[in-house]
């Protein structure tokens, strides 16, 4: 490889996605995708279950072909160029792809030995990991003995075992714990600030992507709906949101609002109307006054916050993310609201 | 393994000096190197999980007794057969065949952990091939308590220690041979249920065959059926080595049938893996 060859290849980014089409039959999976991530960048894959998230996680790790379109991951075209594409990138893809009667170092050294790193090199990286994803003493007992938490840290450390240049991490904490959750964070952080490790994180948390993320990417119905950082997203919402909820005539609340003054877009979801507003303590009076109006309707509660990337995700998606295990990620996104009780 | 690995061999592209890329991609060793690691790793799956091997040990001990024990006289009744060595190839067969790692191939399929494999350089064809290696060290170590179990009912090798050897061989060979099948189904359907239920291929081939009695005892479609087993003429190259001695014609039979159940089983198991390693 010549000197121009490997110039180009630090400047290319690290993932460069065009024109990215899957089919299942008849069935169109991703529509038509473009995605850029770039050298030393965290980039988080939002989306909801069905959206196209894993498909196009499994295209950029060589696991599915694209129907068409160009993928190329560290410089290398994912379906000419797999072999190498594969010798760059690390992946945990799923909860529990693990094998439960070996030890954790009994897989991290098979992972080498496939890898061919040479002996010696395997004996440092094997010990850098398990202090990296702080397994201790467990590193010799049996995987079927693991957390959910260690499992998934171990996980993680088989990703890492031949350094590679980009790290696809899929639904990473999903099922853990608070504490478990926060601790894979440091560990994606410090892969990233200390190794340069490229990150592709996809999440249904929108916490996650949040404190990870420098930039996202929404997909929705096999398509990407929205992409920036976590802030330039928020800020397309608007400066502030105020948040209704109400019983009863929640379509001709949601009329009423819509014609004020300083409101922006009005979003549904359920009895829930989400207005972005400029400045919410000087809309949330009008809002109020104008809710009282209405006959048949009773307001619960109106509050004001600013927004949050599940407004994002409601203004690109048309509904909310939140899954079942969101309460415990977003435990302290709770503290933002102004709540006004109505 | 003392193979020692040296990262200067092939492809220049993949060595990770490159700035920007971490010091990550590394070439591969060989084929040898992929599969003893996978081979090793399976073995030592196997000693962990006794329970998928014990009835490999039970049932060839088990059949060897009952059917000394109820037929004996009855078979040696005619004169001219030595009952306990006309059954220790049985127990031999009953002990090798159906015994495979396809249950911890699918179970790898199951979680992904296959998938994990495929992402390394792993050279494709040991993921299969290193399996039938530990498969082939199981099955020569599951001969061997059969074998002492012969010795203690009195039956004896006219072949001697060579022919102990070429006995085991045989044995282990044919056992690997069959494992093509249960892989086969691993690798085909990914569904461990249906590997499980693959353990029922164990009867025809073990059963409809010269498992009792001599063939020329055989009579109507289990004779028929008898001359159609491979198994059949496994047992009776076996059974030469133990009673009979250095039968050439025998031998050969054993050997080519051994080897053409070989050629399907592990054939299918091979198209089997090209589609599973395939990307979609």
């Amino acid at each position: 490889m010549n000197v121009h060859a490997s110039q180009q290849l630090v400047n290319d980014p690290a993932i460069d996605v065009s024109g990215l089409v899957r089919r299942y039959g008849d069935i169109v999976a991703v529509r038509g995708i473009d995605l850029a991530v770039a050298r030393g960048e965290i980039h988080g894959f939002l989306g909801p279950n069905g959206a196209g998230k894993t498909t196009v996680v499994r295209i950029l790790c060589t696991l599915l072909r694209p129907t068409e379109g160009e993928v190329r991951v560290a410089g290398f075209d994912v379906v000419r160029d797999a072999g190498r594409v594969r010798l760059r990138i690390g992946a945990a893809l799923q909860e529990a792809a693990l094998d439960p009667v070996q030890t954790g170092r009994e897989l991290l050294e098979l992972q080498a030995r496939l890898f061919a790193l040479p002996r010696a090199i395997a004996r440092r990286r094997v010990g850098e990991l398990a202090e990296l994803v702080d397994l201790g003493d467990a590193l010799d007992r049996r995987v079927k003995t693991y957390s959910g938490g260690m499992r998934r840290r171990l996980d993680l450390a088989l990703a890492l075992i031949h350094e590679p240049a980009i790290l696809f991490l899929d639904e990473p904490t999903t099922g853990l714990d608070p504490a478990s959750r926060r601790q894979v964070w440091n560990e994606v952080r410090r892969l990233n600030e200390e190794r340069g490790v490229t990150i592709f994180l996809t999440t249904q948390y929108l916490e996650e992507a949040d404190q990870l993320a420098h930039r996202l990417s929404v997909i929705a119905g096999g398509e990407i709906v929205a992409a920036g950082s976590p802030e330039e997203l928020k800020r397309g919402i608007g400066r502030d949101v105020v948040v209704a909820r109400v019983e009863g005539r929640v379509e001709a609340a949601q009329r009423a609002v819509a014609g004020l003054r300083d409101v922006g877009r009005v979003e549904r979801s359920g009895s829930e109307l989400t207005l972005a507003v400029t400045d919410g303590p000087a809309a949330v009076v009008g809002v109020a006054t104008a809710l009282a109006a209405l006959d048949g309707l009773t307001v619960r509660e109106i509050s004001v916050r600013r927004p949050s990337l599940d407004d994002v995700f409601l203004h690109v998606t048309g509904e909310r993310i939140r899954s079942d295990a969101e309460g415990t990620a977003g435990d302290d996104a709770g503290t933002e609201n102004e709540g006004i009780a109505a | 393994m003392s193979a020692s690995v040296s990262t200067s061999t092939g492809d220049v592209g993949s060595t990770g000096t490159r700035p920007g890329m971490g010091p990550a991609a590394r070439s591969r060793k060989g084929f040898a190197l992929d599969l003893a690691t996978v081979a090793r790793r399976s073995l030592r799956g196997a000693l962990r999980e006794p329970e998928a091997v014990i009835p490999a040990l039970v049932i060839p001990v088990f059949f060897f007794l009952v059917n000394v024990g109820a037929l004996e006289k009855v078979a040696e009744a005619g004169g001219g057969l030595d009952y306990r060595a006309f059954q220790l190839p049985v127990a031999v067969i009953f002990a090798v065949t159906g015994v495979s790692r396809a249950n911890a191939l699918v179970a790898d399929i199951a979680t992904g952990y296959f998938e994990r494999l495929l992402l390394t350089p792993v050279n494709r064809l040991a993921l299969l091939l290193g399996l039938m290696v530990a498969d082939f060290a199981l099955v020569v170590a599951l001969c061997l308590p059969v074998l002492v179990l012969g010795a203690v009912a009195g039956v004896t090798f006219v072949t001697g220690l060579p022919g102990l050897l070429a006995f085991v061989l045989l044995a282990g060979a044919w056992g690997v041979a069959f494992t093509g099948l249960p892989y086969t189904i691993a690798l085909r359907t990914g569904n461990p249920a249906a590997v499980a239920a693959s353990f029922v291929l164990f009867f025809p081939f073990a059963f409809l065959t010269t498992a009792f009695v001599p063939a020329e005892a055989l009579s109507g479609w289990l004779a028929q059926v008898a001359r159609f087993n491979p198994v059949t003429y496994v047992l009776a190259a076996l059974r030469a080595l133990v009673s009979d001695g250095w039968n050439a014609p025998v031998l050969a039979q054993g050997v080519v049938a051994t080897a053409m159940v070989a050629t399907l089983s592990i054939g299918l198991a091979l198209l089997a893996l090209q589609r599973r390693v395939r990307t979609p």
